[in-house]
């Protein structure tokens, strides 16, 4: 008996007698306020501050991106005069002109955020799985390197992305020098577009690889080490113990870290945004930075904003619902 | 992997130590040289930026001098304290209680309420800019620090109570019913009991709170006016249109990522244990 909630009998048992006629609506609802009030008072605070903060500013875009809402026809003052809005409902409109391919920028973003996704996510894995099995072992230095690897993610982002973009400098950087000296070609890192999102690339992995190292390097803590024993008793190889038992001792941790990061990076605005500024051809914009583009360049479009908003949005709850699905099928 | 079957799992073949050892100084490095090479900018004259070369020779704390005396920067240094440090004081507490409700009371929408808090991750922020601001200006929340601060609770408490509910599901519910017996309320079972055992996750959620709100741009940027700018919004001034004054950016950035280096170092022994509580169960 835990909780004020378990210490009533469960509902449809002893606290009903049999010749009580069913309960209206109302009681239904005290009685289940009775019974759950505290657990609602204690998650308040968080529901009504997502509520008023998150959903209502959510509500309050979908319903842009149903009407043709941009700069010069939203309410403002100018001066002591108030103009009142004059943008009007336009239906599915901004929808059917961005997912037919029309306003033709959807497809070619949608496909670079697919693939700067997949490479931050799969990469970052990588390397935070390999550093996490390094870091596993018994080492001289430990505390110091794990210290050193984890710095990345102690920094402000933006002050990690501004140390990347003087290195990255194509006149002064120090980067080009570094792999110069190591035979590998110079080159304009923030000119040309490819070059560009390799160096997005790159500086996303070097922000994301501490946390999914120590989530990692927790899942391999977690992991019994007679299951390494028994291995090495059955003659299992090194790369046999690693594919047996520490893939499958780390898939709850996984599942978590990679849907996490999925969805972090599918949104990663600041990187991108702080590392190229206006720089860009827009080549490298995913569908986060061009949505922010749309909202705050030129003629600000308010409603085409808010529609990319809502794709976007739509996109990962599919994701993760599939995700999610596919996981639960495979535990099974 | 570098083990041979024969010699055992603990031991090493020298080369193998000496291969583990040099990952792990690539490794370092690359994780640590961005972070060393701002420093070593900053040391240097303000346009030490474009000569690398000369900083040793000219090695003087005039960009730290500059920064703290004829700018604002001591100002944004003060908001972003008490923009941090509220959010973090703010969502940890929220958050907890969420969390532990969550993972001892079974309560209608408990489900849902960890599926929402995964939803609210996939909010494109930048996008949500534009009708939060509206709103914030109808509450007349626009330039004040409790403004800035509910909205990087937004951010930080869906993860953050969602890692702790899962730190609370690791600890043993014979407590919570010890603390029943002996006449606490459910409140005080957590406040008094659980809270005190659950600090490796409080500190994890703490870093991670403080960190949102001490590095944010966006937000900050659009909400606050000049006399509430916080330092991730003030320094972009530094390098404005006509005068990149990249030489105070680096000293800035070097003093802005020390209290964040600070909290790290606090923080940093329990992160390993609180993180995968709250990722394995989550």
């Amino acid at each position: 008996m835990t909780t004020a909630t378990m210490d009533e009998p469960a509902p449809g048992t002893a606290a009903r007698p049999p010749r009580e006629p069913r309960p209206g609506l109302t009681s239904t609802i005290r009685r289940s306020w009775d019974r759950h009030w505290y657990a609602w008072a204690m998650v308040a605070p968080v529901v009504i501050v997502l509520a008023v903060l998150v959903f209502y500013p959510l509500g309050y875009g979908t319903y842009l991106s149903l009407t043709n809402a941009n700069e010069t026809n939203v309410a403002k003052d100018i001066g002591p005069v108030h103009i009142g809005a004059s943008y009007h409902w336009v239906g599915l409109h901004n929808y059917w002109q961005v997912l037919s391919g029309k306003d033709g920028d959807f497809y070619p973003r949608l496909e670079w955020t697919i693939v700067w996704t997949v490479c931050c996510v799969a990469i970052t894995y990588a390397i935070g799985l390999a550093m996490a099995m390094l870091l596993n072992r018994k080492v001289r230095f430990r505390l110091f390197y794990r210290l050193c690897l984890i710095l990345p993610w102690a920094v402000p982002a933006f002050i990690g992305v501004f140390a990347w973009r003087l290195m990255l400098n194509s006149q002064y950087g120090v980067f080009n020098d570094i792999i110069t000296s190591f035979g590998l070609p110079a080159q304009d890192w923030l000119g040309t577009p490819l070059s560009q999102k390799i160096a997005v690339i790159m500086v996303n992995i070097w922000v994301g690889v501490p946390f999914m190292m120590v989530a990692l390097l927790g899942g391999l803590q977690s992991i019994p080490g007679e299951l390494y024993e028994a291995a090495e008793m059955d003659g299992a190889s090194p790369w046999q113990r690693f594919a047996n038992v520490t893939v499958p001792g780390l898939r709850p941790v996984t599942s978590t870290v990679v849907l996490l990061s999925t969805v972090w990076t599918f949104n990663m605005f600041a990187i991108i945004y702080l590392l190229l500024g206006n720089n860009t051809t827009g080549d490298t914009d995913i569908l986060v930075t061009y949505a922010y583009e749309k909202a705050f360049t030129g003629v600000s479009d308010y409603s085409g904003a808010a529609t990319y908003g809502i794709v976007i949005l739509l996109i990962l709850v599919a994701f993760s619902t599939f995700y999610r699905r596919q996981l639960k099928s495979e535990q099974a | 992997m570098t083990a041979t079957t024969h010699r055992g799992r603990n031991e090493r073949s020298r080369g193998a130590s000496i291969a583990l050892h040099a990952a792990l100084i690539t490794a370092s490095a690359i994780a640590v040289f961005p972070v060393l090479w701002i420093l070593f900018i900053s040391l240097g004259p303000s346009t030490s930026w474009q000569q690398p070369h000369e900083v040793l020779k000219h090695l003087g704390l005039g960009n730290y001098r500059f920064v703290l005396l004829h700018t604002s920067f001591p100002k944004w240094f003060l908001n972003s304290v008490i923009v941090a440090g509220a959010t973090t004081v703010l969502g940890v507490l929220i958050s907890a209680s969420a969390g532990y409700a969550i993972s001892r009371m079974k309560f209608p929408g408990h489900k849902s309420l960890m599926w929402t808090f995964l939803v609210t991750q996939m909010f494109p922020m930048a996008v949500l800019i534009v009708p939060l601001y509206n709103l914030l200006a109808q509450l007349d929340l626009i330039d004040t620090y409790l403004g800035l601060v509910l909205v990087y609770c937004t951010i930080a408490v869906p993860f953050c109570a969602w890692m702790l509910k899962g730190y609370f599901d690791t600890i043993p519910r014979d407590i919570d019913e010890a603390g029943r017996v002996d006449g606490l309320t459910p409140f005080g079972t957590f406040w008094r009991l659980i809270v005190p055992l659950a600090r490796p996750g409080l500190a994890v959620t703490a870093f991670y709170s403080f960190l949102t709100a001490w590095g944010e741009v966006a937000y900050a940027a659009q909400f606050m006016g000049r006399d509430h700018s916080t330092l991730a919004a003030g320094i972009r001034t530094f390098a404005s249109d006509q005068r990149a004054d990249w030489g105070s950016m680096t000293a800035a950035s070097v003093l802005i990522a020390i209290p964040a280096t600070i909290v790290f170092l606090l923080v940093q022994r329990h992160l390993v244990t609180g993180l995968t509580a709250g990722g394995t169960k989550g």
